[in-house]
């Protein structure tokens, strides 16, 4: 069946990548920081399996210390984003009237910065590193998480099981959180699928044009970048990072969509 | 009748060499119009959904197939015209149409006869007609696939027929989208879309299901004449007895693929051959004489001219021109007393039964419990009120929280005793889904188990802390006949066994001829009649209750469930 | 009607306004919030205290912080958007010329992809679990995957270099030499356009198979329509009006994004300039890119509500 391909395919990719990224946390073939003006610019060959780069640096180690450097931001942001978003959308979609109207306007003003823009802006603030980063990324995903719980909840209310729960005795709180937020897990879960794949393209973003995470500590986006002026002369300098980014978000699109069928008949 | 042009079409875009389709214009008078031998449909998994139909239509015969879901009846409509969806297939059999053998039929074979000899009516009138399209535009279309005629020729024709299906102003009509249009008015403008064309053969899917009762009345007597004036044989694919007894020729009853029997309705009705039918009929509601009287005593709850209002009485501009979803309404219940509240769509029912149980905001008037206003009461005296009022919901698949198993679903109401121990509560919990029937499936989830199940999840939940009062908001509706039958048994059951008082709403004055002390008509936001059952049955006075009593195929003093003279309103 | 539709189109509108106002709040409170004397960052560190406090007082950095604000709206909208640090030039003139190149790629891009998106997506919903179906889901998840600065950087290298077909680097406007101006747009509008084919397929896809669940497709084939008059006269109209919302979002999204692209293929557009001004700290600039731009993806998000009713009837009346 072609559900269970997706996830498959999409399981294996995101499990290699997270594994890369949790070995380069105790070792890589080199040392991915390791100038080594000697071997500059070797293409790929059994020595270093992907070549190196302009400062002699391993090219593969660099790419699974980047698998480690993305997946710590991506993890972090979303973690917040959906924390804030959650939170804030039950507020907006439980309590309605004044509370949610302001707090949509505002929303909607977030929301009124279309993709990176905001976090572009952000990172202006925070400046150009990993902690900006988070920072500016998790501000710029919030609006959509507490967009979609406020959605969720709004239709739930009207579910019947909601005022049954009231008919029963429970307090408006008691629904809130008995009820109303389990049954939020899924499409959340779905969100934050598809918010880390956007996460990890947006990081990759930022890093190439060199606002994200500076080098010298290499992210698949800043190698990218720096890969660049010698695309002509050294191409696996910019081929491997951008394949590893590419399969990332092939891997996590696969198994985003593999959960959603998985949720989907269940749900109703 | 007008000769069709396919004759001669058919010849000069054949796709199939072999195939010759020859559609004459005269009804072929020897042998049926319709013919189904064997139909045998499958999924593609090997499911099997109907098991070797056999039937015969005479042309301008009524002929219904009956059965409850699951039962493959729409399969088979949709058999006849080639629209079975794609996971499902015609492994045997064969289908004969006015003389044309179906089964060999290629797919541009199928295009011309789909609306020309065979039109169908589907069920739900809210997506059955493209909302993006004009009412115009979409029966213009169907008419000049199958014939070429002049536009203002068709502008008068569907004028014409628009009127015949009893729609007001039918010229402005044309221009309109069909979002303006009420349920019933959609599914007579479907009619109209289909009768056009004048076909041989009507396959209505269950055309009144969706419908509120006093539309469905219409629209079946509309139907039924417009075939009857054009000699056009109907399919009716239902689940309603009433219909199949009041207009149906024959009648066919099918179960799990399988046809049970066949015949006239009087002789498959009255004297049923197989026990399914014989079930089947049971399953229609009947007067209970043997109900005991209720013991006189002080109204457990009343409502004293309550008033509630649309959107929670929030954007009104001025009270006096205010509508109310609830108009002053004076209601008392005694302890143990089922009253049933019945009306149509938009009535005001529900929204009374939830404002009385203190769900909805009242804008006028007071509800008085064991002799006390409830607004005036402390804290403690409005818990015990909340407490005591519960409330069985319409739809079993949005009642019960998915994520709950059922003995936790049954078991949250006992949160709120806090003098009783774990064990006690256990024990509460058990007893009650043995009563309900459901003692194995305390571990399940709401996912897993059927419509009729869930409701009884839904009844134990309300019934657990025995309360005083149950608002039951249509528990039945929505459940398949013989399910509805089981489900009603046990909460009169229960009713008798616990003693509590009960608002019965429901859209169907006799489904609740079983179960009700008394009755309460309600119209437009009021109550415009109340009385016992017989006074309501027997002498109905206002004339919405007896419109009622109409659409639910009840003649006054009528005694058997099942009413088979056909009567054509000549109102409207 | 006439005066409902009416109604609708200007409260639609008004409502517009105070998403724009907190806009340009958040834009004015993140410039505020950047460490450092915001007269030091104009005149650098070789200014004399008077001169800072002269710049402070012309600045208005004196009075409070809502008068601040104040000041800085209204000489916004009268189209005042400052002077850029670096250059001295008037910033919204500035952000005009280059938003026109970014618009031309977006556009263009966004129209390419639709065209192949919404008929490749609704053969695959009518067509649901086919092999046709899956091949045009694997092909289009593949495509949104790619990152569109790789996808870029590679078409850079294969067409550009190594074969020679395109020129790399450069840029000129369609007034001077519109031949060459269109050599340089070819490639970063194809990269564009075959990641957007790939969102835009699966979005279209998911609201024709909504579409088609519906009665009155049934109805239409009941009708003995033939399968592609359905699909074009009943699924289409009725699958389009989400599809327009989607196409909506697309512009603006891109237009966020756009920088990345402009990068790689070093093109004068909006994405590029907002990015340089962030490293040369021109913040006039920075904070005109950032109000502008969100300006833009509300107008666009304006337009397409109020196109919305011409595609489906039933949301006018509201």
């Amino acid at each position: 069946m072609k559900i269970r391909i997706n996830a498959i395919v999409g399981g294996v990719i995101v499990a290699t990548v997270f594994g890369m990224g949790l070995l380069s946390i105790v070792w890589t073939p080199y040392d991915s920081l390791g100038l080594s003006l000697r071997d500059r610019f070797q293409s790929p060959s059994m020595v270093h399996l992907l070549g190196t780069d302009e400062f002699g640096r391993d090219i593969l180690s660099r790419i699974l210390s980047g698998a480690g450097a993305s997946l710590v931001v991506a993890l972090v942001t979303v973690f917040f984003a959906i924390l804030a978003g959650t939170l804030l959308g039950i507020i907006a979609g439980y309590c309605r009237g004044l509370v949610d109207r302001v707090m949509m306007v505002a929303n909607d003003a977030l929301l009124a910065f279309p993709g990176i823009l905001l976090a572009l802006g952000v990172s202006v603030v925070t400046g150009a590193n990993k902690y900006g980063i988070i920072v500016a990324l998790g501000i710029a995903y919030t609006p959509a998480t507490l967009r979609l719980v406020r959605g969720t909840v709004m239709s739930l209310r009207e579910r019947e099981y909601i005022e049954a729960s009231r008919v029963i005795g429970n307090s408006e709180i008691t629904t809130m959180f008995r009820h109303i937020l389990p049954n939020c897990a899924a499409p959340l879960m779905v969100l934050a699928t598809s918010m880390f794949g956007w996460v990890i393209l947006a990081e990759s973003a930022m890093s190439f044009l060199g606002l994200g995470v500076p080098p010298p500590a290499p992210t698949w986006g800043n190698m990218l970048s720096s890969g660049r002026p010698f695309i002509e002369s050294a191409p696996w300098l910019g081929i491997a990072p951008g394949m590893c980014i590419a399969l990332t978000l092939l891997g996590i699109n696969l198994l985003g969509d593999a959960l959603r069928d998985w949720l989907d008949p269940r749900m109703e | 009748m007008d000769v069709p042009m396919i004759t001669k079409r058919a010849r000069l875009n054949e796709s199939d060499p072999n195939e010759r389709v020859e559609l004459s214009s005269q009804p072929v008078t020897q042998g049926p119009l319709l013919s189904v031998r064997d139909l045998t449909v499958k999924s593609r998994r090997g499911a099997r959904i109907l098991n070797g139909l056999t039937f015969d239509m005479a042309p301008g015969e009524i002929v219904a197939l009956v059965g409850e879901s699951g039962s493959g009846k729409t399969m088979a409509g949709r058999a006849i015209l080639g629209l079975l969806p794609s996971q499902v297939e015609q492994t045997a059999g064969h289908i004969s149409l006015n003389g044309l053998e179906l089964s060999k039929l290629s797919q541009s074979g199928f295009h011309r006869i789909r609306g020309k000899v065979a039109g169908m009516v589907f069920q739900e009138p809210m997506v059955s007609l493209n909302p993006a399209m004009t009412v115009g535009a979409q029966m213009l279309e169907g008419l000049l696939l199958h014939e070429k005629i002049p536009a203002k020729e068709a502008r008068t024709r569907m004028v014409e027929m628009l009127r015949r299906v009893q729609i007001r102003d039918s010229e402005d009509c044309l221009s309109k989208y069909p979002h303006a249009f009420s349920g019933g008015m959609r599914q007579r403008i479907m009619l109209a879309s289909v009768m056009l064309l004048k076909p041989k053969l009507l396959i209505a899917d269950e055309p009144t299901t969706a419908l509120d009762a006093l539309s469905q009345r219409e629209v079946m007597e509309v139907m039924v004449d417009l075939a009857r004036n054009y000699g056009t044989g109907v399919l009716l694919i239902t689940h309603d007895l009433q219909l199949v007894a009041h207009y149906a020729d024959t009648v066919a009853v099918l179960k799990r693929g399988d046809l049970i029997e066949s015949g006239p309705p009087k002789q498959v009705l009255c004297s049923p051959l197989s026990e399914y039918t014989h079930n089947l009929i049971d399953a229609l509601p009947k007067r209970d004489r043997s109900r005991a009287p209720v013991p006189d005593a002080p109204a457990l709850i009343e409502a004293r001219g309550l008033s509630v209002a649309y959107n929670g009485g929030h954007r009104a501009f001025s009270r006096s021109t205010e509508k109310l979803a609830v108009d002053r309404a004076q209601l008392s219940i005694r302890p143990g007393e089922v009253v049933a509240v019945v009306g149509g769509s938009g009535s005001g029912k529900t929204t009374l039964g939830r404002a009385l149980i203190g769900m909805l905001p009242i804008r006028d008037g007071q509800v008085v419990f064991r002799g006390n206003p409830v607004a005036a009461g402390n804290r403690d005296a409005q818990r015990e009120f909340r407490l005591s009022c519960q409330m069985v919901f319409q739809d079993p698949y949005s009642s019960l929280d998915p994520r709950q198993r059922v003995r936790d679903i049954v078991a949250e109401p006992l949160g709120h005793s806090k003098q009783l121990s774990r064990g006690e509560r256990q024990r509460l919990v058990e007893e009650m889904l043995g009563d309900v029937g459901l003692e194995a499936l305390g571990d399940r989830y709401p996912h897993a188990l059927s419509g009729g199940q869930r409701q009884r999840v839904a009844i134990a939940r309300a019934l657990i802390r025995r309360p005083a009062l149950v608002v039951a908001d249509e528990p039945v509706s929505a459940l398949d006949m013989t399910i509805q039958k089981q489900v009603l048994s046990l909460f009169r059951r229960l009713q008798t066994q616990y003693g509590f008082a009960c608002f019965f709403v429901s859209h169907n004055l006799a489904a609740v001829s079983e179960i009700a002390d008394r009755i309460a008509v309600m119209h437009n936001g009021s109550i415009v009649e109340e009385g016992s059952v017989s006074d309501i049955f027997d002498r109905p006075q206002h004339y919405y209750t007896r419109q009622l009593l109409e659409a639910a195929y009840v003649a006054p003093g009528q005694v058997s469930p099942l009413s088979f003279a056909r009567q054509l309103s000549g109102s409207n | 009607m006439k005066d409902r539709s009416l109604w609708y189109l200007l409260r639609r509108i008004v409502w517009t306004i105070p998403t724009l106002l907190i806009v340009a709040g958040i834009v004015f409170l993140m410039m505020r919030l950047i460490p450092g004397d915001p007269a030091q960052l104009v005149l650098g560190d070789t200014a004399t205290p008077t001169q800072l406090a002269e710049l402070r007082a012309h600045l208005g950095l004196d009075q409070p912080i809502s008068r601040q604000f104040l000041r800085w709206i209204s000489q916004l909208v009268r189209g005042d958007f400052g002077n850029s640090i670096s250059t001295g030039q008037a910033v919204l003139p500035l952000i005009l010329e280059r938003f026109q190149v970014s618009a031309t790629i977006v556009l263009v891009a966004v129209a390419a992809a639709a065209v192949i998106a919404v008929p490749a997506g609704l053969v695959a919903a009518w067509k649901q679990n086919s092999i046709t179906d899956t091949a045009v889901v694997v092909g289009a998840t593949i495509f949104l995957s790619i990152p569109s600065f790789w996808l870029g950087l590679l078409l850079l290298l294969f067409v550009g270099l190594k074969l020679g077909w395109l020129p790399v680097v450069g840029y000129v406007t369609f007034s001077e030499n519109w031949r060459a101006a269109l050599s340089y747009l070819v490639l970063p509008i194809v990269t564009l356009a075959l990641v957007e084919t790939g969102v835009l397929t699966r979005m279209a896809r998911a609201s024709a198979i909504e579409v088609l669940r519906l009665e009155y497709i049934s109805h239409a084939r009941a009708k003995g329509l033939p399968e592609y008059k359905v699909l074009l006269r009943h699924a289409l109209p009725n699958a389009f009006a989400p599809i327009l919302t989607m196409i909506g979002l697309a512009l603006g999204h891109l237009l966020g994004g756009i920088a990345v692209l402009e990068t790689v293929f070093t093109l004068p557009g909006l994405g590029r300039l907002l990015v340089d001004s962030i490293f040369a700290r021109d913040y006039p600039v920075v904070q005109g890119c950032l109000v502008f731009t969100a300006a833009v993806y509300v107008f666009v998000n304006l337009v397409v509500d109020l196109l919305y009713p011409l595609f489906d009837p039933r949301v006018s009346i509201k």
